[in-house]
């Protein structure tokens, strides 16, 4: 009886904190259009298993927000509202939920898992405010069960299927592969996506698939896999995954001698990916990546040495998507005209030839960017530009 | 059959590296019972003391090493101190919990200051191998040493357990904390001790670790810690050559597994295998069967 | 007689002023999903009380039953479209299937043997589904259609509570009491140690599975992922937390740790360290949890089995 009377008593307590702080959002509410500030929810992995890639994005975008408040967007400055959503996706999709109800944004941002950003998805399509990813590549994420679009979710990556497409073309015409191995991270969806596309697309170009390896994420030790890959002789490995493992890998590759060439995806774009694997074992290794550094312009050198900087290293893919992003969300906004939800998803699905650090996109009717990839060989570390394809 | 050979050697450099961090594991869960999850904790912290050694400091191998140790040892202590002292009396399952938020604290303290990336060890062992026919074996002098310090650490333990006088009080308060204290052996002094110990193979694991793979970041500890919390069940919890043993046995078993085809199942079939021991041998391999009194 | 019709009166006047919150607009979707949260918190913190708090064992994989729930419902609603309250029961009776699957091998074992061989197996579910390509894999089982509303929560909340409880109030739960006490005794007294303790596995995984269904069929999508080793120590936290041996204690620790989630949501940096160390000072100055005090005899409660705690009962200090 007492425990009842406890419980709902302490239930009653907890709805009048939690609903405490509505009276006063309910009248920001009401300005918010006027608010001298663009107000940006970020909804990222800060803390737990993802927080890498999660902090390599709000690093990226604290920069560009940096610059942009200089001389501000519409005459308003961005204005951020951090959440951490411990990459679970329980807390994605609350802390979704609470940037989109509590704290007016205008603009969802993250977070850069792709599982976390379908968790995501309903709290933006239900209040009707605009998402971006700028790493969520799983094709689902825009796209719903029966084919039709999710009208507020955007995304500035790649999509697997394309990436996975154009290697496993890449390897079988331009390197004359006729076997391929893999070996991907079975609890990573863009290493899945990638994965599967790459095998499709390469038995059905007379190719096979003579092996499929796996990992897990943070995994230190290959060899094993790696051994057996090598007693099936494929002509090349392809390892869709992240520098921090993928580094682990070539470099184990090449210590148990197998220097067959090993090709990925945007996922190897970093710096550390020669500090981890070492100079000498990256050769012969091949993916595809957004920019080129031959089509070095002013913006990219500009963009690498602001970001060296402010956080004392170079950036790597995380680091300049999450830049993108925000340089994106200003060509939109400035041609919605004022911070509105509505409008701005509006403008965003209207983008065109916008130029950023990672290459010129346009989205498309999918609400994916339509952005040429470019194809870079490994030469002892260094990335040398060999092909440039543009989206079909 | 190169392949296979290769694959064990792959197997015993994996499982030398759980062996190492299941040793301290174990030798904690001896003394006061705990299952410390923060062990995993400070073998990351190791790997970070000798990162800072080697890169800020430029010291050699040995010296950032044994530096780490100490190290480690010191905050094990601290821990023990701080942590663990005032929970001795409450139920196990209230400790397990003060374990893991000591091992979250630990986490998210270095996440916070060293941020989540990744960070690469200088080379401060030259990358050597060994090719035996015709490079169809490969052996990583990094793996010698590795597997050649385990070995020795296991036997230090347990020459230090079996033969001294601290080692006969280290059992003595595994046995039974009062009579021990009874027969004036200074119980906090030991437990203290045991920490130690075990803090420094954690801390000397993480070095290694660090080396070896070359890849160091505030979460590194949670699986292998998982891991190597498994090896030292395996082969028997709180028995000094259980631990070692089950950590050979765990990456044979997972690099066995791997080589036939199974790598999407290495982790759930190491589990199985678990589980299949513990009905077979409730125990550990190594674990004596102890009878029930009424 | 009069304690029922009370407790009755109370539950209807909290279930329609929250159904009423609810349809006004006072509670916002960002609420109701945290009071839903809260819901499917106090399920699993129950369920799990009644196999490690009254029955005295040592679960780490009640999250495994979680995702064989979910999986469950949401290949029923979304594959096979049928209806939630089908699903609903369908989750629950098959996560209880797997609760005597799992449980009459491994409930031989003991304390931290048991502990490692129930991760072991939620390590296994979880492999299982990341490598199943029916369920999505790593990339998750997407759409699932949202039929969790707040009378679904309330009502599965409610019976949770009140099933576990009755439950423990019979001869069935005197006799799972029993064997945490002291299991020998228990033995000896005529208790039937194996069916005992799985008849609560299968009680507890029941209901995980039921809480797994809401979830799924609330948050649209669900990974392997969710469902790993961090979400059942997630869930003994809650327990503990909150109190071993006190159904009071898992709801007040399931309300207390979400609401203390939420405010740390904001300090991203800091939101871990914080929450370790409100952990680690509870468990140092009430290692009995919040509520957890007295079990219902009025005995001082300490934890598992006696022999699991023989060496704290030595002077340790």
């Amino acid at each position: 009886m007492k425990k009842v009377l406890l419980i709902v008593m302490s239930m009653v307590l907890v709805l009048g904190m939690l609903s405490g702080c509505k009276p006063s959002t309910v009248s920001n509410d009401a300005n918010s259009k006027d608010a001298d500030t663009i107000r940006v929810g970020l909804n990222y992995e800060l803390t737990g298993g993802a927080a890498t890639y999660g902090q390599g994005l709000v690093d990226g975008i604290e920069l560009a927000i940096e610059e942009v408040n200089k001389e501000g967007i519409l005459g308003k400055k961005i204005e951020t509202v951090k959440a951490d959503n411990k990459s679970e996706d329980t807390e994605a999709a609350n802390v979704s939920s609470k940037l989109a109800t509590r704290d007016n944004v205008v603009v969802l941002l993250g977070p850069a898992t792709s599982g976390n950003t379908k968790a995501a998805t309903p709290a933006a399509m239900q209040n009707k405010i605009p998402l971006i990813s700028g790493s969520a590549t799983e094709d689902g994420i825009t796209i719903d069960g029966n084919g039709n679009v999710r009208d507020y979710i955007f995304k500035t990556c790649f999509n697997d299927s394309f990436q996975g497409i154009m290697m496993a073309e890449f390897a079988f015409n331009d390197l004359g592969a006729k076997n391929a191995a893999i070996l991907a991270d079975t609890t990573s969806d863009y290493a899945q996506g990638l994965s599967k596309n790459f095998n499709e697309t390469f038995t059905n170009l007379g190719g096979s698939i003579v092996t499929m390896e796996a990992y897990q994420q943070k995994d230190t030790d290959f060899k094993a896999v790696l051994t057996n890959i090598k007693g099936e002789n494929p002509d090349v490995l392809f390892v869709p995954g992240y520098y921090e493992e993928v580094g682990l890998i070539v470099r184990q590759a090449r210590e148990l001698g197998l220097n067959i060439p090993i090709l990925g995806g945007d996922g190897y774009e970093s710096p550390k990916l020669i500090e981890i694997a070492g100079k000498e074992s990256l050769n012969d290794v091949y993916y595809s990546s957004h920019y080129s550094p031959l089509d070095d312009t002013e913006e990219v050198a500009k963009f690498k040495e602001s970001f060296k900087a402010k956080y004392g290293n170079y950036p790597d893919a995380f680091n300049a998507l999450g830049y993108d992003m925000i340089y994106f969300l200003k060509d939109a906004l400035i041609r919605a005209g004022e911070a509105d939800p509505e409008k701005l998803k509006e403008a965003l699905a209207a983008t065109k030839d916008f130029k950023g650090v990672t290459g010129t996109l346009s989205i498309d009717e999918k609400h994916n960017p339509l952005k040429s990839v470019t194809i870079l060989e490994l030469k002892e570390g260094e990335p040398t530009f060999l092909k440039k394809l543009d989206p079909k | 059959m190169e392949q296979l050979i290769q694959q064990l050697i792959n197997g015993v450099s994996l499982g030398s590296i759980y062996a190492l961090i299941a040793l301290g594991y174990t030798m904690v869960y001896g003394i006061i019972n705990l299952i410390n999850f923060a062990h995993g904790e400070i073998y990351m912290m190791g790997a970070y003391i000798g990162f800072a050694l080697t890169t800020f400091l430029g010291l050699g191998f040995a010296p950032s090493l044994i530096l780490s140790m100490i190290g480690c040892s010191i905050l094990g202590m601290v821990i023990e101190k701080v942590a663990y002292k005032p929970i001795r009396n409450s139920s196990r399952i209230s400790a397990l919990i003060t374990a893991i938020s000591v091992s979250l604290f630990l986490q998210y303290t270095m996440m916070y200051f060293v941020s989540p990336q990744t960070r690469t060890f200088p080379e401060v062992l030259k990358r050597k191998s060994i090719s035996l026919l015709n490079g169809k074996i490969i052996i990583d002098q990094k793996n010698i040493y590795i597997v050649a310090i385990t070995v020795l650490l296991m036997l230090l333990l347990q020459y230090v357990v079996k033969k001294t006088k601290l080692g006969k009080a280290m059992r003595a308060v595994a046995q039974d904390k009062e009579a021990a204290e009874l027969m004036g052996v200074d119980v906090n002094k030991i437990i203290s001790f045991t920490f130690a110990i075990g803090s420094a193979l954690a801390g000397a694991a993480g070095v290694l670790v660090g080396i070896y793979y070359n890849t160091i970041n505030p979460l590194m500890g949670a699986t292998p810690g998982l891991k190597a919390f498994v090896a030292a069940v395996f082969g028997g919890i709180g028995i000094i050559p259980g631990a070692v043993l089950g950590g050979f046995s765990l990456g044979m078993i997972e690099t066995v597994v791997s080589a036939y085809g199974g790598s999407v199942f290495k982790d759930a079939v190491a589990f199985a295998i678990l589980i299949l021991i513990l009905l077979i041998k409730p125990n550990g391999l190594l674990g004596k069967t102890v009878k029930e009194k009424v | 007689m009069k304690k029922n019709i009370i407790i009755i009166i109370s539950l209807l006047i909290a279930y329609l002023s929250g159904q009423y919150l609810i349809n006004t607009g006072i509670i916002d979707s960002y609420l109701q999903l945290n009071i839903f949260l809260i819901g499917i918190n106090i399920i699993l913190a129950v369920s799990l009380n009644l196999i490690t708090g009254f029955t005295g064992q040592f679960s780490l994989g009640h999250a495994a039953f979680m995702s064989i729930g979910a999986y469950t419902s949401a290949i029923l609603t979304a594959k096979m479209g049928l209806p939630f309250i089908v699903a609903l029961i369908a989750s629950g009776i098959v996560s209880a299937i797997a609760g005597v699957l799992i449980g009459i091998p491994t409930l031989r074992l003991k304390g931290d043997y048991l502990a490692i061989a129930t991760l072991g197996f939620g390590e296994i579910v979880r492999i299982l589904a990341l490598n199943t390509d029916y369920i999505g894999g790593a990339i998750g089982f997407n759409d699932i259609p949202q039929y969790t509303n707040w009378t679904y929560v309330f009502i599965m909340t409610v019976v949770t509570v009140l099933v576990i409880r009755y439950f423990l109030n019979s001869f069935h739960g005197r006799a799972c009491i029993a064997i945490r006490e002291d299991e020998i005794a228990a033995e000896a007294m005529g208790v039937n140690l194996t069916l005992y303790k799985v008849f609560a596995f299968a009680i507890g995984a029941f209901f995980a599975g039921i809480a797994g269904s809401l979830y799924a069929n609330y948050f649209y999508f669900i990974k392997p992922d969710s469902f790993g080793f961090m979400k059942s120590v997630d869930i003994v936290v809650t327990v503990v937390f909150g109190g071993m041996g006190s159904i009071l204690g898992s709801i007040v620790g399931a309300i207390a740790l979400s609401v203390i989630s939420l405010f740390l949501q904001n300090i991203p940096e800091l939101r871990m360290v914080i929450y370790s160390i409100i952990l680690f000072l509870v468990m140092v100055y009430r290692p009995t949890g919040l509520v957890g005090k007295k079990d219902k005899e009025g005995k001082y409660f300490k934890g598992l089995r006696k022999e699991d705690f023989q060496h704290v009962s030595a002077k340790g200090n």
